[in-house]
């Protein structure tokens, strides 16, 4: 009779294994979660603390050669007006950056919040998803070509006879330059180019979990769709602007592609870091000018919780 | 009940002394189509100045559609919407002096209670001082005084459909919606809510819709009930009309539970040969000899099924060509499964309906 209530089967070594998994679950979760725990504690977090610790070092000026002391001469370096400049060119790049992301963003990403279904959203999703599927290189020097002095942009605008257009922005002092790819105009359009679907995945994701009644609610209780726009879908979708500006922001803050194919080759953070670590051997500073992202990425965190960008999630 | 007399007699001829003084809400000829559906058939109905009217069908009857038409959120197809007076077709919500207790509540999940319930006069731009007094006397109206600092998250869902209440009534509208508010809570906490919005609607006199499918709390809640089917309103009337003289088949049927009996059985049980409902709890149950009194009508027949209610006990009883349930208080229903019994119930409580349908 017993038979009918515990099926028969076989005592194997793996049978018992899932027996002992599923009278201790506890130890599933361990077992499965210790690889990856220990590619994140010993591979990642590891070399980033090796990385921390060579910041924490110094270049012998004269013999080019480390010295394996503990100093704060390589980050009092980091202050030089030179460095200064490459550090708050790259922040204000990836901050204008990220806020021409966010703007460009939000109203594609409420359309298919809102109102793509079906075959629009699949059409959405594709759209803002393939780019993501060529290569980066490719793309840059696709753009590359399409805004150089003899490019698409270029010959567009002389047949529309809009060239003064296209001059009249180069000759704006900074931004501009001799021509669209050689100026910080160009090295802007192509980071926000790149790094868009990432700010509009997860703003899209915010907004596909603020449901019409909140809206009707607002609308009911008096707000006029500006004022529900403030009020309402703005503080709504923020957890996941935010989500998407650490995208845009740290990816930009840290490419050093981009500017190198398209600028004007003045240095930005990724830039520098190249060629310290390469051609200068200057592992220390270098390190030092890695880890500025990361202090900027956790002041502006810090200062978003403050601000209670998180309070919905 | 003298609001309800009012439209009665406003929807039998014209008011002497102008239109505008009749109706808090006038629906002419009303029609919404979404694609092919029409949710909403040619409507036509007056809604009285400080009248608790219950919009009561099956989902998909236009009810709810109706409602928002009110609201703002749909704007009708054909026809013309009055509130107090005024020409509402085409003025968008944030324009119109009423309010909303939406089903899901719709709480701002990023303001807290006090300022949820302030929204609509901070939208206003009533000073802060002035709203969060407000907003407090609001609060505790609906017993959730101390609440403001909270956020909607932490709250049950008894507590939030109190807040959207007092969200819903802060700034004083002429109109409250309420759109199937109490539909997520338990039945415990459902009973009592009935009762409080009831007691709250007297107290401040103000005209309530509110969308059901809950006939009992439509019946139980409202002054009029109108019984919608397919987009069109069947019956509008008072609790005890809808229940006492349905109509038609269809509010026989939803309303309560109905034997609906056909012309034929009717001329052949002594009333006159049209279609007529009858409530099982009307009927009696009696062993087979039992004597007819008179004034009242009879059936024969076999007990196919009983069923335990609590309260009372429901026989389905085979009567040859014709299924009739009774309903009786379960102390006097000593009968089993199979037995033949005789069904007495008065003639007075047949009552004709214009169709079968």
């Amino acid at each position: 009779m017993s038979q009918a209530v515990t099926a028969e089967r076989g005592r194997g070594f793996l049978g018992s294994i899932s027996d002992l998994f599923f009278a201790r679950p506890k130890l599933l979760t361990f077992v499965l979660l210790l690889p990856p725990l220990l590619w994140i504690g010993l591979v990642y977090i590891g070399s980033l603390f090796a990385l921390l610790l060579q910041s924490f070092y110094s270049l012998d000026d004269f013999s080019g050669l480390i010295v394996h002391e503990f100093t704060l001469t390589t980050y009092l370096e980091l202050l030089h007006e030179s460095n200064l400049q490459i550090i708050l060119r790259s922040v204000l790049m990836a901050a204008v950056v990220t806020l021409a992301c966010a703007v460009i963003a939000l109203p594609i990403a409420y359309y298919a919040a809102r109102y793509a279904r079906g075959w629009t959203k699949a059409l959405f999703y594709l759209a803002v998803m393939m780019p993501l599927w060529s290569s980066y290189l490719v793309k840059i020097y696709a753009w590359k070509l399409i805004l150089a002095k003899e490019g698409i942009l270029n010959w567009l605008a002389g047949g529309l006879h809009l060239s003064w257009l296209i001059n009249a922005f180069l000759a704006v002092p900074v931004i501009g330059g001799p021509s669209l790819s050689f100026s910080y105009i160009g090295t802007f359009l192509v980071f926000v180019y790149v790094w868009l679907p990432y700010m509009i995945l997860p703003t899209q994701a915010a907004l596909e979990r603020v449901p019409a009644s909140y809206l009707e609610a607002s609308a009911d209780l008096g707000a006029t769709p500006r004022q529900t726009f403030w009020t309402v879908i703005f503080p709504l979708a923020l957890p996941g602007i935010i989500a998407g500006s650490i995208f845009t922001f740290s990816l930009t803050l840290g490419d050093y592609i981009v500017p190198t194919i398209v600028g004007n080759s003045r240095p930005f953070i990724g830039m520098a870091v190249y060629t310290l670590q390469g051609t200068s051997g200057n592992i220390p500073l270098a390190a030092a000018f890695t880890v500025v992202p990361m202090l900027i990425m956790g002041l502006y965190l810090w200062v978003a919780k403050r601000m209670g960008a998180f309070d919905v999630l | 009940m003298s609001p309800a007399r009012a439209v009665r007699k406003a929807e039998a001829g014209p008011l002497p002394h102008g239109r505008d003084a009749a109706a808090a809400v006038r629906f002419v000829n009303v029609s919404r189509h979404f694609g092919s559906v029409v949710a909403v058939d040619s409507v036509t109905l007056d809604i009285a100045p400080g009248e608790f009217f219950a919009m009561l069908g099956p989902s998909g009857s236009g009810k709810t559609t109706c409602l928002r038409l009110v609201a703002g959120f749909e704007q009708p197809d054909q026809g013309h919407i009055e509130i107090f007076g005024e020409t509402a077709e085409g003025v968008p919500p944030y324009k119109r002096n009423v309010n909303t207790v939406f089903q899901d509540y719709a709480l701002f999940p990023h303001m807290t209670v006090g300022d949820n319930v302030a929204y609509g006069l901070m939208i206003k731009g009533v000073p802060k001082a002035e709203r969060d007094a407000k907003a407090r006397d609001a609060l505790a109206m609906v017993k959730l005084a101390g609440y403001e600092t909270r956020r909607p998250a932490q709250l049950s869902g008894g507590q939030r459909q109190r807040v959207a209440l007092a969200r819903a009534l802060v700034k004083g509208p002429k109109v409250l919606l309420l759109d199937e508010p109490l539909g997520a809570l338990d039945l415990k906490l459902r009973e009592q809510m009935q009762e409080e919005l009831k007691a709250l609607q007297k107290e401040i006199g103000i005209t309530f819709i509110f969308v059901t499918h809950d006939q009992g709390e439509a019946l139980s809640m409202a002054d009029r009930v109108a019984i919608f089917n397919e987009g069109k309103i069947v019956q509008v009337g008072s609790p005890n009309d809808i229940y006492e003289r349905p109509r038609s088949r269809f509010v026989a049927d939803f309303v309560g539970s109905s034997n609906v009996l056909s012309p034929d059985f009717c001329s052949s049980h002594g009333a006159t040969s049209r279609w007529t409902s009858l409530r099982p709890e009307k009927i009696r149950v009696f062993p087979p000899d039992e004597t007819v009194p008179t004034g009242h009508a009879h059936a024969d027949g076999t007990i196919k099924m009983i069923s335990y209610q609590g309260a009372v006990t429901r026989f389905n009883v085979d009567t040859g060509n014709l299924r009739i349930t009774a309903e009786m208080p379960a102390d006097g229903a000593d009968f089993e499964e199979g037995e033949k019994v005789r069904l007495i119930w008065p003639k007075s409580a047949m009552v004709t309906m214009e169709d079968g349908a």
